[in-house]
């Protein structure tokens, strides 16, 4: 094969011997649009019509924005609003049928003689390249870019530099970390509203009421957030939820395992907190099976064992989730007595230390 | 020194006593008298344009941006990229009073109370899909057919480029109507930045303008989705585009069909219209589905709030692929020296989909680099014929569809009634075994093709004429393929095992690269040793000189029934003859 005898032709466009010679380009045949009057005005015709539907469908577009009200039927036709549906398939059909006609007539009227076109390297010549290079290499020769190597290395090292501001400038995008850290606020990493004035209610999502320990069943679940919450609004309230809401369980007081508070003893009664931000990449957990006191993550499918801890019991997460220690106050409601004792939802470079 | 007018005076009097110029000949000639573009455009506007089917992949995902800029216009109109607190006041009553972000308040509102609003986002969400998975398959259709081969290099890295920014630009846009399902991604993503080793929680921080989710993470999201991604995706399609006009495209060998030319249809009229016409019918087709077809349903899944979640949480379909990797991922986490690892999140968030992106670029650099083959390539080749390089795709494309099924792990354990921890322990396999399977599979397959190839070529194609020989043996007719046909299957490069020429030259001094030689020869062995060569062609000659024997030993018996009655004993055989009448 030619390429072994030159291995080092440059992408040569040399012809490749072949066991089989180059046919060659086939003649030409006509279509009968080329050589039949008839064949071709029927597909300028069609054509035509094609052309023609189109703006019979822009029109219709128009009459079915200015027909359909939206707002009260948003799924009166195929489960969405008749204007959203019209409007789409007008519009659709007004551009396929523009797009069909242009092809037919592509196919059947433009010229359809097939032309052949030479390649070229995509090199540039060969004496272009060399006086290119020769342009560049006078250029810095010149400029004395070799040579002063002190003004080279200042150089360097002051645009070097110049990346410095760049990331320096984008420090305000946000707070450090340490600087949110505020227990008394229950802002930070390692704080949550759990932690704010001495004992904290819990109270259920949504509606707000405290939970009273003796209310709850044996295999009830019930979704709260600390006290507190409901005077916060906006950011506050997102940020606050994010890491403090909990999910309390009451189980038989024999079915616990395990709990995290070591010598004290974290539950009431059969009833244990814990965080709801999965320790995987922070989902809210939700899935749970009262027989098993499994607790699954329906992003990633962490699976915590409330019984036990809330260790892994299956899924990608490494650690339990937290529990938070809990208690009765006077009047015989579910209290969080302090702050969870780690931080909550996802883990990160810091979090150990 | 006066200044020499002849030329001027000339090429006026020419310009205007040229042909009488048509309508579109004088608005050239204004244009190009301001402009000069006449000598650039007399090659481009009858440049060759190669027609196959396969080549209108790319032209689908171009289309589709264009798409996406034409919708995403239209909604920048009403879109507030605000995460101030709103109460939600729209004609959809389910939602009515709600307290939400005014990003959702918007993009709600942009669905019920703008007419053809629901139509435009619902079209901006098909067409985003359509890009991606367009750009997907012309990426697979460049590398099965070979065409990301010098020069085409660096117009492959741009495509790689293009596939990673279209995802991520997928990403920041389905965050922004900050709805339920959107919002559980952000937490998720949320908690990839907080995994990164070192700057992890204070890049978490900078995002989100403070502990998430802040206020800052949906206007900055915003402007990174209409700004910064969509200028970079127009710059590096724009160069995408530049360098397939100047490569010229490939094409597919055949009759008059060479490695120094391109037969095609010119660019004005024929590829234009095609072109030109494709575009509405992509545009068609995307304003049917967004129509018909609802996506995204977000006034459905409500707005963000961090304590909610739904099952089937799963992101839009070209982040499924980490998303499953996340899933099957074992709790992997180390503290070493008091500093966290997740490891769990790292590898298959920030480790693994970069490595695949890397992997993917390198691809042609690795295969020119163990072939060293500098030579240009503009005929493309049969996925069959580059055997192990199709595998290599394949087995990527096997990983992904796996990692991707991962991704819906909980959807398939409840359509098939299966164990979630089974299916994830199937898959945590088959990640490693899939794509080795798929490897040897695909291998054998394009070399047996090859074989299949070269029967034909040598032997012909089976006619399904059964002939009965004398002895009473069956065989099957061959006859020679047409010559476009054999052209067709030879018109490509003999695979060359690259073979290290001795280590040390005649001086005793090392060859430069003697060490890695020997590494290329192995792997250039590994990829091209068991491919089946074309014929030379005398081998060509042989076996038709051989097929015509075979031809003139059975000819005899053309048109002469034999169906095995007039031997049997049972008729006379005085008129029979075995080979026709002697």
């Amino acid at each position: 094969m030619s390429d072994t005898q030159h291995p080092d032709s440059h992408g040569s466009l040399e012809p490749v011997e072949e066991p089989i010679p180059n046919p060659g380009l086939h003649t030409h045949t006509w279509r009968p649009t080329d050589v039949d009057d008839h064949a071709r005005r029927r597909a300028e015709r069609q054509v035509s019509m094609l052309f023609g539907l189109s703006a019979l469908c822009t029109v219709a577009f128009v009459v079915s924005y200015f027909t359909f009200k939206i707002g009260d039927n948003w799924d009166t036709f195929a489960g969405l609003g008749a204007s959203t549906v019209f409007l789409g398939v007008f519009l659709g059909l007004a551009l396929l049928f523009i797009g069909f006609g242009i092809i037919q007539w592509a196919r059947k009227l433009m010229g359809d003689q097939e032309i052949v076109e030479m390649r070229h390297l995509a090199a540039s010549s060969a004496e272009d390249r060399t006086a290119t290079v020769e342009a560049l290499e006078l250029g810095i020769d010149e400029s004395g870019f070799k040579k002063y190597k002190m003004v080279r290395r200042s150089l360097l090292m002051a645009v070097g530099l110049l990346g410095a501001p760049a990331v320096v400038m984008l420090r305000d995008l946000g707070p450090l970390p340490q600087q949110v850290e505020n227990a008394s606020k229950g802002t930070g990493l390692n704080h949550t509203l759990w932690g704010v004035g001495g004992t904290v209610r819990v109270l259920r999502d949504v509606v707000g009421t405290p939970i009273r320990a003796s209310d709850l069943q044996i295999g009830d679940l019930v979704n709260a957030v600390p006290d507190g919450i409901f005077q916060l609004h906006g950011t506050a309230l997102q940020e606050a939820k994010a890491k403090g809401a909990v999910i309390v369980v009451k189980m038989s007081p024999d079915e616990i395992v395990s709990q995290q508070g070591g010598d004290e003893d974290w539950s009431v009664n059969g009833i244990v907190v814990y965080s709801k931000i999965c320790s995987h990449v922070g989902c809210p957990i939700s899935l749970y099976e009262r027989t098993t006191h499994h607790v699954l993550c329906p992003c990633h499918q962490s699976t915590f064992d409330l019984a036990d801890s809330a260790k892994v019991v299956f899924g990608p997460a490494a650690r339990h989730l937290p529990q938070l220690p809990l208690g009765v106050d006077e009047e015989g409601f579910l209290v969080a007595t302090k702050d969870f004792q780690e931080p909550v939802g996802p883990s990160y470079w810091e979090r150990d230390r | 020194m006066s200044i020499d007018t002849s030329k001027v005076a000339e090429s006026n009097t020419t310009a205007a006593t040229a042909k009488k110029p048509t309508k579109a000949g004088a608005v050239a000639t204004w244009a190009d008298d301001r402009l000069g573009l006449g000598t650039s455009m007399k090659k481009q506007l009858r440049k060759v344009f190669p027609d196959h089917w396969s080549f209108m992949l790319g032209e689908i995902a171009l289309w589709s941006f264009v798409v996406l800029l034409l919708t995403g216009v239209f909604l920048t109109l009403w879109f507030d990229p605000s995460m101030a607190e709103s109460e939600y006041q729209g004609a959809y009553d389910p939602l009515r009073g709600r307290e939400m972000s005014q990003a959702m308040v918007s993009a709600v509102e942009l669905s019920f109370d703008v007419r053809g609003g629901l139509l435009m986002r619902q079209m901006h969400h098909w067409a985003a899909h359509i890009f991606i998975a367009g750009m997907m398959i012309h990426m697979m259709r460049v590398f099965f057919t070979g065409a990301y081969r010098k020069p085409r290099e660096l117009n492959w890295v741009i495509g790689c480029l293009l596939l990673l920014l279209g995802s991520l630009e997928g990403f920041t846009g389905y965050s922004l109507p900050d709805d339920l399902l959107s919002g559980t991604g952000v937490r998720a993503a949320d908690g990839f930045l907080k995994a990164t080793p070192v700057v992890g929680t204070y890049m978490s921080f900078f995002l989100f303008g403070g502990e998430f989710p802040g206020d800052a993470i949906i206007p900055r999201l915003y402007i990174i989705h209409v700004l910064l991604i969509p200028g970079l995706l127009l710059g590096l399609i724009a160069a995408h585009m530049l360098l397939l006009v100047y490569h010229k495209h490939t094409q597919w060998p055949g009759p008059g069909r060479t490695q120094q030319n391109v037969v095609g249809y010119p660019m004005l009229p024929v590829y234009a219209a095609k072109a030109g016409g494709f575009f509405f019918i992509v545009f068609g087709v995307v304003a049917l589905l967004g129509g018909l077809f609802t996506i995204n349903p977000v006034w459905k899944f409500g707005p963000y709030d961090p304590t909610k979640v739904t099952a089937g949480s799963q992101p839009d379909w070209y982040m499924g692929w980490p998303d499953g990797l996340l899933r099957i991922i074992p709790g992997w986490e180390s503290v070493i020296g008091g500093f966290t690892l997740s490891w769990n999140v790292m590898i298959p968030i920030l480790i693994v989909p970069p490595l695949m992106l890397t992997i993917l670029i390198l691809l042609p650099f690795l295969e020119s680099w163990i072939t060293k083959d500098n030579r240009e390539h503009h005929l493309l080749e049969r996925p069959r014929n580059r055997p192990t390089q199709t595998a290599i795709m394949v087995s990527l494309m096997t990983f992904y569809g796996i990692a991707w099924a991962a991704g819906g792990n909980d959807i398939i354990a409840i359509k098939l009634h299966l164990s979630i921890n089974q299916i994830t322990y199937f898959f945590r396999v088959m990640i490693f075994l899939g794509p080795l399977i798929a490897f040897i599979i695909t291998r054998r397959w394009c070399i047996s093709l090859q074989r299949h190839d070269e029967e034909k070529l040598l032997h012909g194609y089976e006619t399904g004429i059964i002939m009965r020989s004398p002895e009473g043996g069956y065989s099957e007719r061959h006859l020679p393929i047409s010559n476009d046909a054999a052209y067709k299957i030879t018109a490509r490069p003999r695979d060359e095992v690259f073979v290290a020429n001795g280590r040390i030259d005649e001086n005793g001094v090392a060859a430069p690269g003697g060490k890695l030689d020997g590494l290329r020869g192995k792997l250039s062995a590994l990829m091209f040793a068991d491919n089946v060569q074309k014929p030379t062609a005398e081998e060509l000659e042989a076996a038709r000189h051989h097929a015509e024997h075979e031809h003139q030993l059975t000819a005899a018996l053309d048109g002469h029934s034999a169906d095995g009655h007039q031997f049997d004993g049972h008729h006379s055989v005085d008129d029979e003859t075995l080979r026709g009448s002697h």
